[in-house]
């Protein structure tokens, strides 16, 4: 694409982008309030005999007695400088406490996600290359059984036969307690509490991105520009690759990008399971303590991550496939 | 309807769903004849492996059976899978509906709405509102309903917008009759099929988010659900492996079905489209 249009279509997206992140901020703003009882025990994370003095100097910090576009305000501004509330339960700002299991949850999606889309798009090839043959029947048997299975459920089965069964993988957080490892060691420690976790998360998504893949490539296989190739004599496998392929996985980028929020979603399922220290397990851990305001901040935190993910979707879409005219 | 069943009948995964179906309503059914007494109850000793002093499938660690909680268990989640589906086909037809037929402002409008609702973190949303409404039965459907319209409002509103210029439709509006009536009266019929198919994938999904919600401790108090009774079976994993499993693939077999039923609910009533399906994907 010209280039020189690119910087006005990231202010636009970004535009964008601020909007949904605005929208969400007012969406826990309703929540507090369409709460039943007091919004000042749903701020202080406590139902009921919260104390008295200090609800009132919450009252008052946040003006809940004065017009709600006044509160809205306050609140606003207090989200948009990332001041995300406290939590009296576990004595630290909210901030800080989404900060500080933000790695473990990046990795933990990072990694699902990248193994679901190397597994995906190749099995999906596959099945596209040899349409009826094992690949194309694996994918469907594995995508109508991964569509149909509660994710923290293949969680505990992964858990009872590689943890319980035949005790090869710990199944219980990031790395092991009470052994003094360096160097190597650490990361491999991490790569071994890492592998049942990502496999949960990517299995589902290994799936759907299969499916789509052959779904596309087919449709790309009937194109003119591929039987042109395929007529000046390039080899199977070359125009597989560079023409096909090439083009069927701007579909699967798209979707992948859409379905961010599905993987953080799953992270907190994923993260209950096998006792991740990420923000999804904090999240489980707010919700066992009504703990409103974390809840409110992983709500906040997972959406704006997902924001910030379509909008580099889209910079990839634009770059990869310069027919893209950056209009949107 | 026979031309019809005999489209549905070419699919046999189909055709294997509906019974598996069919089976699962009957189990719900008969749920307080089969096991009779509150799910609840203790009634052998905690941890029976399955198959011992009369538990079929054993019992947790409270002594309650396992499969008793399933059959009950059945009743929760089809009414929760249906009721929530039901909510959420109102929302999702009446405001597509509204979009592709008025089309403009109010589609602009609809459609920002929906594309919002598509780009948050639909399964944290339903958490926070499941948990800040207090866990009950209400607040579960109500948060399913609330995170799973837009894909119908898309559908509709796409059905809607091709429909409108259609001479039935012009004909309608040449002799007078209102908005509201040809949207329902002479539209909503003509774009029932996609919502058919659509809606039995979304009971599926509903059943799966009910579990997932139980499964953390969302689920009503009250009420035993296959969600909780896997998320009661997750810290003796090691002790009683019978606990998550069966429940389980209760989910995986009702979810399973209703997936299966979803492809030949499609072949059966866009007979066109599934040739396709057959050639290309």
């Amino acid at each position: 694409m010209d280039l020189t249009k690119l910087p006005g279509f990231l202010l636009r997206r970004g535009l964008k982008a601020l909007i949904v992140v605005l929208a969400i901020v007012i969406c826990n703003f309703l929540l507090v309030h369409a709460a039943p009882g007091d919004p000042a025990s749903v701020i202080a994370g406590q139902s009921g005999a919260a104390d008295p003095v200090f609800l009132e100097q919450l009252r008052r910090q946040f003006g809940l007695d004065r017009p709600l576009y006044v509160q809205l305000w306050i609140y606003l501004k207090s989200v948009l400088t990332l001041d995300l509330g406290f939590s009296h339960r576990q004595q630290m700002s909210v901030a800080s406490l989404i900060l500080e299991r933000l790695p473990a949850t990046l990795l933990l999606t990072g990694v699902a996600f990248a193994f679901a889309l190397a597994g995906g798009v190749t099995l999906g090839a596959l099945a596209a290359r040899r349409v009826g043959r094992w690949a194309d029947s694996f994918i469907t048997v594995l995508a109508l059984t991964f569509y149909a299975t509660p994710l923290f459920w293949v969680g505990l089965m992964l858990v009872l036969v590689f943890s319980v069964w035949l005790d090869w993988l710990p199944s219980f957080g990031m790395g092991s307690v009470g052994v003094d490892l360096q160097g190597v060691e650490v990361v491999l420690d991490v790569a071994k509490h890492l592998l049942l976790p990502a496999l949960t998360l990517g299995l589902f998504y290994l799936a759907v991105y299969a499916r789509l893949t052959r779904a596309t490539m087919l449709e790309v296989a009937d194109q003119d520009f591929v039987k042109t190739a395929r007529a000046k004599g390039v080899p199977e496998g070359r125009i597989l690759r560079a023409h096909v392929l090439r083009n069927a996985l701007l579909p699967v980028i798209t979707f992948a990008g859409i379905q961010a929020g599905q993987l953080l979603g799953g992270s907190i399922l994923v993260e209950t399971v096998f006792a991740w220290p990420g923000i999804g397990r904090l999240a489980f851990e707010a919700l066992l303590a009504r703990d409103y305001p974390v809840l409110l901040g992983v709500f906040f935190c997972t959406s704006v991550m997902v924001v910030l993910f379509n909008l580099l979707t889209d910079l990839l879409y634009v770059v990869v496939d310069p027919r893209v005219e950056a209009a949107g | 309807m026979r031309e019809f069943w005999r489209r549905y009948k070419r699919n046999k995964g189909a055709v294997v769903g509906l019974v598996i179906l069919l089976l699962v309503i009957l189990l719900a059914l008969l749920a307080p004849v089969l096991f009779p007494g509150s799910p609840w109850d203790m009634v052998a000793a905690p941890f029976v492996p399955p198959g011992e002093m009369g538990m079929l499938l054993g019992a947790d660690s409270l002594g309650r059976d396992v499969a008793a909680g399933i059959a009950h268990g059945a009743r929760i989640s089809l009414l929760v899978g249906a009721v929530s589906t039901a909510a959420a086909l109102l929302l999702g037809v009446t405001l597509g509906a509204l979009a592709g037929y008025l089309g403009g402002l109010a589609d602009d409008a609809v459609m920002r709405f929906t594309e919002f609702f598509q780009t948050i973190p639909s399964f944290v949303l339903a958490i926070l509102l499941v948990a800040i409404f207090t866990p009950s039965i209400g607040s579960v459907v109500f948060a399913i309903a609330v995170v799973s319209w837009p894909p119908v409002a898309r559908v509709v509103r796409a059905e809607f917008l091709s429909l409108r210029s259609r001479e039935f439709v012009q004909a309608a509006e040449v002799l007078g009759k209102s908005r509201l009536s040809i949207m329902v009266g002479d539209i909503l019929p003509n774009a029932l099929s996609p919502i058919v198919v659509l809606s039995s994938l979304m009971v599926a999904t509903a059943i799966l988010l009910e579990s997932a919600l139980s499964f953390l401790g969302l689920g009503d108090p009250n009420l035993m659900t296959w969600g909780y009774l896997i998320g009661s079976g997750r810290s003796v994993i090691r002790l009683a492996w019978w606990m998550s499993v069966f429940p389980g693939i209760a989910i995986f077999l009702t979810v399973l079905a209703l997936n299966l039923v979803g492809e030949g609910l499609s072949d059966a009533l866009n007979p066109r489209l599934a040739r396709q399906r057959g050639g290309a994907a």
